[in-house]
């Protein structure tokens, strides 16, 4: 019998235009936390979900209670005992509590010859669940009356229902607050007692080195090490993730910011729980931050004001002028325009060639006779952002769903080159794609900026927004807390007002 | 870019069988029955072919915009047939015994046609335009809705009578042949008219790359500044523009009409669209290939008929075609995921 309870061997896996996994190993202990940590993009979750067989691994071996096994889909991992608690959550908001704890393991009962669902043991040993984890829920109201970070919860507290003999938490504390973490690492301390190995993704280094038994490093896709969490510090973690010095990352500066010309005041969110109270101003040519945890509402401010979301007040000044911006077409007519986080969800048009999804937004620019579309104008523009962002492709006519993240990004920013926005909002403009694409796209931000666009990035990558803005602006829970800049701009100070009102 | 060529233009037969499965279907089958019965060949069988095509067509096409943006409408059938007994019931013969206003001169009847095409764009068209997109009433349900209300309009306005006695003008125009020439209906020149018209909106406008972008991704397109509200009530008025000129086909070419006229025509539509490559996932089809999907059925039913096969069967074999068809659309989906 081995001392560990799972091994992960050289496991290897590509995507269409990236190695996502190369000849990564884990080796995890029965009671021990095993933090697993990497910049974004490192492959953290694609190892984790090769483990529980959301992925196929192309390579490599995985050595479960020593013997090896193949992990065919999740619902064979959580039969083997192993469970996973998703960064995206995906609750049924619509039924009980218990109904999502017990989901697809609902007890039963016969009456005769029949097999029908036992409600009353399932929500007494939901309900018994919940009170031996200290959660104060009831365990019969609806998922959907509870907030994010009370859902993650529960989701954790299915992971533990599992009587799993490995968790993995992927990124859990990203929603919670300082209380609710405290929370979390007593539930993870209990199962740690009881002999369940746990596996542990977070970005944030005092909670690695607070929970942690050991730690691995992963990069780029590579396995960088291991380590017992009592030999490590943040500096050495940091030296390990990002690999280089950090000045390689980034391209230099050649932008000047020059006078105050965005502006955005009072807005407020329809909704309780999100923005309120947001007023800042960006000025032309500057590269303005937006930083915060997840749930700080950047995205939402954002959305909000290229017209996406609802408003109770707010208003939106350029040069001086209000602008009128109900919805997204006022906003782009006002030469304001949003590249969103989301990029599969709202950004790209899978099936639609990458010439469609350039012109998408520009369709009025290239008329003839006022009906007509001019594709040869329309050629010309897209070849020439094919030239310009060195677009990756076959040719213009490849559906966008067939290149990689980095390419589909550069397309997305193609379309609004194409439009020759003012203002350029920038949500995550990073995420998912590979360190030499982003270089390529920081480098983009910084030539726009210098040609006096006013660009506004939101990241949740702190070296990022350090790396390449002028000035960089906190949020935590819907407001604004404060705006840094020079000295100010370092991790530190940003962390201290992401947590402004947390705990 | 020879990398490119050959990765491209590689020659694999069995992705050559499935994507021009229907090609090869529908001229195997019409050998097969030329060989059993000659007559399947002749100018009158061909022309009827036409005809007959040429109307579901324009149903299909005015059904195929809502298709692409992920919406559906159920009412079309019962729209075409509302608008067959509007046309029927303004075009009787002055000296028709029971015609339904005695007082009434006929009108001239492009201008009836025109008429009916405006009205049911600003009435049906723009209702279920704003079922769906401000009440937010999922497609399928809220046009079923307007299905039913618009079979109900049609039985008042008819008094459940059929309505004969057409004018001479109407009807011959329906019957007759393009120049004189015995091959070409004019039923099928309205709709190569109409299948032009569509082609260049669909891929020479703003109008149709908008319509394929909500198709693709809705909340893509509206990031991107589509109105989205607007082209989806646009699509339903040219939808419900496009059924009432296929009413006013179809009664003409009936000689006369009930409240019953093109009951059920919607799913033909759809599936014949669907046949044709719009993809039931959004965000594609072509004027082309609406236009195969559509004459497989009806060469189909023809074929069918001269094969004196019963009627029975052929319901049966229509179904067969429509979800082996689909099936084979999905597969190709699938395939490149």
């Amino acid at each position: 019998m081995s001392e560990y309870i799972l091994e992960m061997k050289d496991i290897c896996k590509s995507f269409p235009g990236v190695k996502a996994l190369d000849h990564v190993s884990l080796q995890l202990k029965p009671g021990h936390v095993h933090s697993l940590m990497g910049e974004n993009g490192a492959g953290k979750s694609t190892l984790m979900k090769c483990l529980f067989g959301i992925y196929k691994k192309d390579e490599g071996q995985i050595i479960y209670d020593g013997e090896e096994v193949t992990i065919s889909d999740p619902f064979d991992a959580l039969q083997k005992g192993i469970a996973m608690v998703h960064q995206e959550l995906m609750p049924i908001r619509d039924r009980s509590i218990a109904e999502n704890i017990y989901c697809g393991r609902y007890p039963v009962k016969k009456i005769g010859p029949i097999k029908v669902i036992d409600h009353e043991k399932m929500n007494s040993d939901a309900q018994a669940l919940l009170d031996d984890l200290g959660l104060g829920f009831k365990a019969t109201e609806k998922l959907g009356t509870l907030t994010a970070s009370q859902m993650q919860l529960v989701e954790i507290a299915k992971a533990v229902s599992a009587d799993a003999k490995i968790i993995i938490l992927d990124e859990p504390t990203s929603s919670l607050t300082l209380k609710e973490v405290d929370k979390l690492f007593e539930i993870i301390r209990r199962l740690t007692a009881k002999g369940c190995g746990v596996i542990y993704i977070s970005h944030k280094m005092d909670e690695i080195l607070q929970i942690s038994d050991e730690v691995t490093i992963m990069r780029d896709g590579q396995y960088i090490g291991t380590w017992p969490s009592d030999e490590l510090t943040t500096e050495f973690i940091i030296a390990k993730e990002v690999g280089r010095e950090l000045k390689d990352l980034y391209p230099p500066k050649i932008n000047t910011p020059g006078e105050t010309i965005f502006e955005v005041k009072d807005f407020d969110s329809v909704l309780d729980n999100s923005f309120k109270d947001c007023s800042f101003s960006v000025r032309k040519g500057e590269i303005f931050g937006v930083a915060g945890l997840v749930g700080a509402q950047r995205t939402e401010l954002m959305e909000a004001i290229y017209g996406l979301r609802g408003i109770t007040s707010g208003t939106v000044y350029y040069n001086g002028q209000t602008l009128k911006i109900k919805n997204p077409e006022d906003a782009i007519n006002n030469g304001i325009a949003l590249i969103t986080e989301d990029r599969r969800g709202n950004g790209i048009f899978g099936v639609l060639s990458i010439s469609d999804n350039v012109a998408v937004a520009s369709l009025n620019d290239y008329l003839l006779f006022r009906v007509m579309l001019d594709h040869k104008k329309i050629g010309e523009v897209v070849d020439k952002s094919i030239q310009e962002l060195s677009i990756k492709t076959p040719s213009a006519k490849t559906q966008i769903k067939n290149l990689s993240g980095g390419n589909q990004q550069k397309v997305i920013i193609s379309r609004w080159l194409a439009k020759e926005p003012e203002v350029l909002i920038m949500d995550e403009p990073t995420r998912g794609i590979d360190v030499g694409a982003k270089y390529e796209i920081y480098s983009i931000i910084g030539r726009l900026a210098s040609e006096g666009k006013t660009i506004i990035v939101v990241s949740s990558e702190m070296p990022e927004l350090i790396g390449i803005c002028d000035r960089i602006m906190v949020m935590c829970e819907g407001r604004i807390t404060g705006i840094v800049e020079g000295e100010d701009m370092n991790q530190e100070k940003i962390m201290e007002l992401s947590t402004k009102f947390m705990g | 870019m020879s990398e490119k060529v050959s990765k491209e233009k590689k020659f694999d037969i069995v992705q050559f069988l499935v994507n021009n499965a229907l090609i090869i279907l529908i001229v195997s089958s019409a050998i097969f029955v030329g060989l059993q019965n000659p007559r399947f060949f002749s100018m009158a069988n061909i022309k009827n072919l036409l005809a007959n095509t040429s109307v579901r067509m324009v149903i299909a096409l005015g059904i195929s915009g809502v298709l692409i943006m992920r919406n559906n409408d159920l009412s079309a059938g019962r729209q075409v047939g509302l608008a067959g007994c509007i046309c029927a019931t303004l075009l009787q013969r002055a000296d028709y015994a029971s015609k339904v206003y005695p007082n009434l001169t006929p009108p001239n009847m492009w201008l009836v046609c025109i008429l009916v095409m405006i009205g049911f764009a600003l009435t049906f068209g723009v209702i279920n335009g704003l079922v769906v997109t401000k009440l937010h009433v999922p497609a399928f349900i809220g046009t079923y809705g307007m299905q039913t209300i618009v079979y109900g309009i049609a039985l008042i306005f008819t008094g459940a009578q059929p309505i004969g006695g057409l004018i001479n003008e109407y009807t011959e125009w329906a019957s007759g042949s393009f120049l004189g020439i015995q091959l070409i209906p004019n039923l099928a020149i309205i709709t190569a008219i109409v299948m032009l018209v569509m082609w260049f909106l669909y891929n020479h406008t703003p109008y149709g790359k908008k319509m394929y972008a909500i198709g693709g991704n809705p909340d893509a397109a509206e990031v991107s500044g589509i109105n989205t509200t607007r082209m989806t009530i646009v699509s339903y008025m040219i939808a419900a523009a496009l059924f009432a000129l296929a009413g006013f086909m179809l009664a003409a070419k009936a000689g006369g009409t009930s409240s019953n006229l093109a009951n059920g025509y919607e799913l033909f539509a759809i599936a014949g669209c669907t046949i044709g490559g719009v993809s039931v996932n959004g965000g594609t089809g072509k004027v082309s290939g609406i236009l195969m999907g559509v004459l497989v059925f009806e060469i189909l039913k023809i074929e069918m008929t001269f094969l004196g096969i019963d009627t029975a069967w052929t319901y049966i074999v229509q179904g067969i075609v429509i979800v082996v068809a689909i099936a084979l659309d999905i597969r190709k989906y699938i395939a490149k995921k």
